[in-house]
């Protein structure tokens, strides 16, 4: 095993007795178990990890955590490459695969390095301003622009792992696993409270894990161990590790995703790749820490510069010390924390600044005698190609900027820790609705309003003393568990030692270079640079979100975690305004980025919608029907017998019924039962024609529209009983009218005594058709008297068939004697089967969707979404008759305007093509438009028609019914599309209607 | 206006970029103008913009509540299209994606017109005839449509997923090649450059608190920076359409919903093409930047709130999935939600109101960023002239008393 220069003997928490092999870029390293990517990379000495987005600048890891806006990394192959990932939260695994993103040919010799070279040709916003000559060019250079732009690639197959999503409910939510967090759960699941706890690494103890404070005298990793262990015993308590909460939702609804460890990474097997928890909880606390942030300088962005926050947790947790000789620059007390963490990995600490004059408590003085330290000072200028080789130091003038000075003294140095202060960690509370408010004190935002039932704790809420933190927590989570009806409070104490709270923070903005600003980098993952910043105040984008949007800070993958405050204070300076009344930019879910394939959870194939079948399918299924989709329903769409066409089987189909018999899947049609003294009152407001008239054991067609007018649906209503009505709706529509009529019962007509009832899949309907459908009802009648006389067209009958109680209703969509037999759905596939050998002997032939369509075509009945697209009135389709003598229904009012009563409206005709022409092609004539270019109208359905061996369509045509005899001509979609046609009446085939009441 | 050219970006560049000006100027407001418009986004400016360029009045305000372009101006995923069905939409937002194709030129604004093509797809047999309808109807209005294969849709976009497995598999559908995505922000901002540079004055950060009337006219608007009176008012604000008409006294029919969108992390090229569903619900394109950029519906229920429900997300990703599988290990950025102003007929208002001298333009839902040059174009005419333009006049208010709806609530191939 190769050594790994960087790593530190005794310190960390990582399994040094389990090495894993990984591959980045090609070249294999050593990590142990426990490791991230970053954290072994760094122990490995690499210091260079990746590029930027805009100049392509060398990059190396910068913070340690999600805040980390440089080491984006492509991690696996096949399937499960995944792009942009971040080096900093991925775990290693053996034989983990991994590459820098956005770098041609390789991270170190990048071509489009070019760019750093030209940057000043690139300020923010430059493309707004060029490519514009010649105007044609711009397609050529959106193609080099879009070459260039991007980060990781997207895989080349699909994802092998699946997605969970899981829902529950909880007393109280922690958000954060730190100090502050663990308290919380602590005593809150003590007190008995449902409590769930996450926290987004691997380990517990948040900012102090592993580190020298002690919590009831145990070393802290000890004490957080302890915790964690007794919170797992508690049976309503659930911990969460490798689980960030991403999106808050009104109401407390949150939106968790854990990561889940695959105990092998190359099975081709499916694996829960991560988990979607959502969280409604009572209560919510947001333990959420804080963030630091950088300071801003000249090569600010040099491999090798990182986060103090970044080092002090590489030490404690990895046991990697990314430097030898160590350079500090802060602005607050945390760098004299590290300088010790350091010395007791045994770095050389080179030289330390302090932007304040004094510190807190002379924390200066203890290191004065062994390295040099600049009170009042911060770094000017970092040098070095690949990594950083020296910086140097200048005095800092008041709350801002320092010029430059001649004799700035360089300091090699291989590392450069940095702390301009902290940012609680707001983005999650901001997202619940509360307001941020900016404070001097820590030259940052706090939370000023917190909205009900949501509590901040610990660095969040902007406390950096940990003995205090958890005092206030205490007194949160008491004020917590009263409110969820708990009144004992357990009695713990939690004494801290060898925490050092942070107090002030005296902001250093950005340190004004000599030469120009377009190297100190704000935003590094965007490479916004002070000068950028000075080109969108210059130019009038000082509005944050303009400024946002012009200079793109915070707009990466980042979004600008530890950029934002930076920007803002800058901008602040620029404009002289204070950055309270500049504010900040809205914060928006997700808090970290999620994977589609967690949103979209199991939704996919055949659970991407719930597939809906019949009763019937069995058999279908066995008929081998073709099947088309209908909504989410499967509908037998034709069934094709030895190897036929589609167009043969459709003939065949619809002859059987002309001539003989067929047999139909009618079960989709929705189905509503309306009970109660006023159902008629209320059919005759939802229909366009009267309802309260029939008579029990008939059936009348109706058409409903919306308040528009405007035709929405149709079908056939019974009345079952005096109080009882059956009503029937489209397919597609089923749902839609159901909710409708509710709507319209509930919000408008509480009045109304009736209740709804969808029975849609209760019953299942098998409608036969055809001259010989009687002669197969009789066999199934017995006693019932089913002759014409006594059950008509438009009535029903309750036939017992083989002792089942079925409901017969003699209607038909065919245009030929068809009954509808309504049957509890358990029964329906004996009854098919019973019917289908009753009807052999005339052949009966089961049909589908496609000739039911042909077959009502050549009637000319209307099929709601063909003849209708909600811009059709019902006399435009030819049932103006119905409505003649209504005083009120949905839709009346909206019929009497005067575009509808006074223009020429499209009237649905018959068409006659010379050949058969595509549904939706357009209705052109010359002679009634004066124009050939203008249509006046569309084929709404077309079909060869089998009974009558000819082209046949329906259309809408403006004044279509005046114009019966006139010759037009229709085309298509493509030039060469184009057909002659007559206008004639719509129904094609036995008009008198002869055929429905032999 | 300094020019933005290659070569001034070139020489600004030698000393670090200090001779750029302003964008717009940050004027304070007077107290009267010829006439005010209210609302900053996209649509406002570019009606002051054309009032000055075509009708020469230069003395315009344009009132903006907040920053310019930070309604749904900056907030939408840009699509741009005039593949309308029903004639009037076409010839409307066919002159707007004219406008569009040299607005970079005239404005001197890159806005980064991107015409990569719009695909509709279509999943079933009856949305293959709606295909075949509206491609014809399209053909004849003299703009570009054209039905497509599987196949095609394949050449297209190789990534995408044809299995006869799907759900819902992808029969075929249409494509409309000039249409594309631009950037939404130089739009707004290249407006704003433009108008001003013509003497207009833009006023951020200034809200209308009340419109004071008398006599069937407007006389002026209490603002958070004082009272401002104009000749003529045009109100241009989305989302608050009837809120700042209720000030005015009069009621429009317009629900305000929440529509969300989302962004992937960058990535390396691989999506060249604007794509829309309707029955797997989703429209995606792939910015310049990289960023995957997706929407879906709106919120079943009214609101003011810019922010939609996690429910509407999860169906888009699960309809992303469903069309592109690969796309599964993807992480999304940011999603954000803002407030569309729907009619009854899903088409926009644009002309007179009850007040003689305020004229309204809103009501453009889900779809307004496609129309912002057109909608600019027509609704200057209508305020210098006091009449409608032709191709905006069936767009009037009164439509909806008449009875003479544009029903395009298939339009978007999405419903809306």
């Amino acid at each position: 095993m190769k050594k790994q220069p960087f790593r530190v003997e005794g310190l960390g928490d990582i399994e040094r007795n389990r090495p894993i092999m990984f591959t980045f870029n090609g070249k294999t390293y050593t990590g142990f178990k426990g490791d991230t990517l970053a954290s072994a990379l760094l122990a490995n000495g690499v210091i260079l990890v990746g590029r930027s987005f805009k100049y392509h600048r060398p990059r190396g890891i910068f913070g340690v955590g999600v805040d980390d806006p440089n080491a984006l990394v492509q991690i696996g192959v096949h399937g499960r490459s995944t792009p942009n990932e971040r080096a900093t939260t991925t775990e290693i695994f053996e034989g983990l695969i991994a590459k820098s993103v956005n770098v041609w040919p390789s991270l170190r010799y990048d071509i489009l390095a070019i760019n750093n070279s030209f940057s000043s040709m690139f300020p923010a916003g430059f493309y707004y301003k060029t490519f514009m000559w010649p105007a044609s060019f711009w397609p050529i250079y959106e193609y080099f622009i879009r070459k260039a732009a991007g980060l990781g690639t997207v895989p080349k197959f699909e994802d092998p792992d699946t997605y969970e999503k899981k829902y529950v409910h909880y007393d109280l939510l922690i958000v954060g696993g730190g100090i502050a967090g663990l308290v919380a759960a602590h005593v809150s699941a003590k007190a008995g409270n449902r409590v769930i706890l996450a926290d987004e690494r691997a380990n517990l103890g948040g900012s102090k894990f592993n580190s020298e404070v002690t919590i009831n005298n145990k070393p802290v990793k000890k004490w957080v161990s302890d915790i964690e262990s007794e919170l797992e015993s508690i049976g309503d308590c659930m911990v969460l590790k490798r689980t960030t909460a991403v999106i808050h939702s009104d109401h407390n609804f949150v939106v968790l995703r854990e990561k889940i460890i695959k105990p092998n990474n190359h099975s081709s097997h499916t694996m829960i790749s991560q988990r979607l928890w959502k969280v409604r909880a009572k209560s919510v606390i947001y333990a959420t820490g804080a963030l630091e942030r950088p300071m801003v300088f000249q090569n600010n962005d040099l491999p090798g510069v990182m986060l103090g926050s970044a080092v002090t947790d590489l030490i404690h947790r990895y046991g990697v010390c990314p430097g030898k000789n160590v350079a500090i620059a802060g602005n607050n007390a945390s760098i004299y924390t590290l300088a010790e963490d350091l010395k007791a990995c045994g770095a050389n600490i080179v030289a330390l600044s302090d932007s304040r004059k004094k510190s807190d408590n002379n924390e200066n003085l203890a290191f004065d005698s062994e390295f040099p330290v600049f009170m009042g000072q911060a770094p000017i200028c970092a040098f070095g190609k690949k990594k950083i080789r020296s910086v140097s130091f200048g005095p800092v003038n008041i709350d801002t900027a320092i010029s430059q000075n001649k004799d700035d003294k360089k300091i090699d140095c291989d590392l450069l820790c940095l702390s301009g202060g902290y940012d609680p960690n707001l983005n999650l509370i901001a997202q619940a609705g509360g307001s941020v408010s900016f404070d001097t004190e820590v030259s940052s935002f706090n939370c000023q309003s917190i909205p009900k039932d949501i509590f901040l704790i610990g660095a969040a809420a902007g406390n950096f003393d940990l003995q205090d933190t958890i005092s206030k927590s205490l007194n949160i989570v008491k004020k917590i568990i009263k409110q969820n009806g708990t009144s004992v409070f357990p009695d713990i104490v939690y004494q801290t030692k060898g925490s050092k709270s942070l107090n002030a923070v005296s902001p250093v903005w950005y340190v004004q270079s000599k030469k120009s600003n377009n190297k100190q980098f704000v935003d590094l993952h965007n490479d916004v640079t002070v000068s950028d910043i000075d080109l969108s105040v210059r130019e009038g984008y000082k509005s944050i979100e303009h400024f946002k949007r012009y200079t793109t800070s915070g707009m990466g993958p980042d979004q600008g975690k530890i950029a934002n405050v930076n920007a803002l204070g800058i901008l602040s300076k620029k404009i002289d305004i204070n950055p309270q009344s500049i504010g900040t930019t809205r914060f928006r879910p997700p808090y970290t980025p999620i994977t589609f394939g967690a949103l979209a959870g199991r939704d996919l194939g055949d659970l991407a919608e719930p597939i809906r079948i019949t009763a019937l399918n069995v058999w279908h299924q066995e008929s081998k029907a073709v099947f088309e989709n209908v909504g989410q329903w499967k509908r037998p769409w034709y069934y094709p017998k030895n190897e036929e066409t589609m167009e043969a089987a459709v003939n065949r189909e619809c002859k059987a019924v002309r001539k003989s018999v067929g047999i139909f899947d009618a079960s989709t049609l929705g189905k509503i039962e309306l009970v109660g003294p006023d159902a008629g009152e209320l059919l005759n407001r939802i229909y366009i024609n009267r309802f309260d008239d029939l008579k029990v054991g008939s059936c009348r067609y109706g058409i409903i529209c919306g308040d528009d007018g405007m035709v929405i649906d149709d079908g056939v209503t019974s009345r079952l009983e005096d109080k009882r009505w059956l009503m029937t709706t489209t397919t597609g529509n089923a749902s839609k009218v159901f909710h409708w009529i509710d709507e319209w019962l509930q919000c408008e007509w509480p009045e109304l005594d009736v209740f709804l009832t969808s029975v849609s899949s209760h019953w299942s309907t098998i409608t036969i058709a055809g001259s010989n459908a009687r002669n197969v009802l009789l066999e199934l009648a017995g006693d019932v008297d089913v002759s014409n006389s006594s059950f008509p067209h438009h009535t029903w009958k309750i036939i017992k068939i083989f002792g089942v109680v079925a409901r017969v209703f003699r209607v038909s969509f065919t245009g030929e004697l068809s009954y509808e037999i309504n049957i509890p759905s358990r029964y329906a596939h004996s009854l098919w089967e019973s019917i289908i050998s009753i009807g052999e002997r005339y052949d009966i032939t089961p049909f589908g969707t496609e000739s039911l369509h042909t077959l009502r075509a050549e009637k000319g009945y209307i099929v709601v979404g063909h003849e209708t697209d909600g811009s059709v009135t019902p006399d435009d389709i030819g049932f103006g008759w119905m409505m003649r003598k209504r005083k009120d229904f949905i839709g009346h009012r909206s019929l009497s305007r005067e575009s509808i009563i006074g223009e020429k409206r499209p009237q649905l005709v018959g068409l006659l093509p010379e050949t058969y022409i595509p549904e939706g092609a357009q209705v052109l004539s010359d002679e009634i438009s004066g124009s050939d270019k203008q249509s006046i109208g569309h084929v709404t359905s077309s079909y060869n028609s089998p009974s009558l061996g000819i082209p046949i369509a329906l259309g809408l045509i403006q004044g279509g019914r005046s114009l019966i005899g006139s010759n037009i001509r229709i085309i298509g979609p493509s030039n060469s599309m184009s057909v002659n046609a007559k206008i004639v009446s719509h129904c094609f085939y036995d008009p008198n209607g002869d055929r429905l009441n032999v | 206006m300094t020019r933005y050219s290659a070569l001034n970006l070139f020489q600004k560049s030698r000393d670090g970029h200090k001779g750029w000006p302003e964008a717009w100027r940050k004027p304070a407001p007077k107290s009267s103008y010829d006439i005010v418009i209210v609302g900053g986004g996209g649509h406002g400016l570019a009606t002051a913009y054309y009032l000055a360029k075509n009708y020469g009045i230069n003395n315009i305000a344009v009132l903006e509540k907040g920053w310019i372009g930070g309604g749904n101006t900056g907030r939408n995923t840009t699509i741009i299209r005039s593949n309308y069905l029903w004639n009037e939409s076409a010839h409307l937002y066919e002159l707007s994606l004219k406008l569009y194709e040299k607005l970079s030129q005239e404005l001197n604004f890159n806005i980064m017109l991107s015409q990569r093509g719009v695909i509709n797809l279509a999943h079933s047999q009856s949305e293959m005839h709606e295909v075949t309808r509206r491609v014809s109807a399209i053909r004849l209005n003299g703009i570009d449509s054209e039905v497509l294969t599987p196949d095609q849709i394949k050449s297209l976009i190789p990534i995408i997923n044809l299995s006869s497995k799907s759900r819902y598999p992808i029969l075929g559908g249409s494509i409309q090649r000039r249409g594309g995505v631009a950037r939404h922000d130089a739009v707004a901002w290249g407006f704003a450059r433009a108008a001003d540079n013509l003497g207009i004055d833009i006023i951020e950060n200034c809200e209308v608190l009340s419109v004071s009337t008398s006599n069937g006219i407007v006389r002026s608007l209490e603002t958070t920076r004082g009272c401002i009176g104009a000749k003529k008012f045009g109100f241009v604000v989305s989302g608050h359409s009837s809120v700042l008409a209720e000030k005015a006294g009069f009621r429009l029919p317009i629900c305000s919903q929440p529509l969300q969108a989302l962004v992937s992390e960058p990535l390396k090229p691989f999506f060249d093409v604007v794509l829309m569903s309707g029955t797997v619900h989703v429209y995606l394109s792939q910015s310049d930047k990289g960023e995957l950029v997706l929407g879906a519906g709106t919120d079943k229920y009214n609101s003011y709130s810019q922010r939609g429900s996690l429910s509407v997300i999860e169906e888009m990703m699960s309809a992303s999935l469903e069309l592109f599988p690969i796309l599964s290990r993807l992480k999304v950025m940011r999603m954000w939600g803002r407030i569309v102003d729907i009619c009854p007929d899903a088409s926009p208002i644009i002309g007179n109101t009850p007040l003689r001298n305020l004229y309204i333009n809103c009501g453009w839902g889900t779809g307004g960023f496609k129309a912002t040059p057109g909608s600019g174009y027509v609704f200057a005419h209508n305020i210098a002239t006091g009449e409608p333009h032709n191709l905006a006049a069936p767009f009037s208010l009164d439509r909806f008393a008449k009875g003479k709806l544009i029903d395009e609530h298939g339009a978007a191939a999405v419903a809306h």
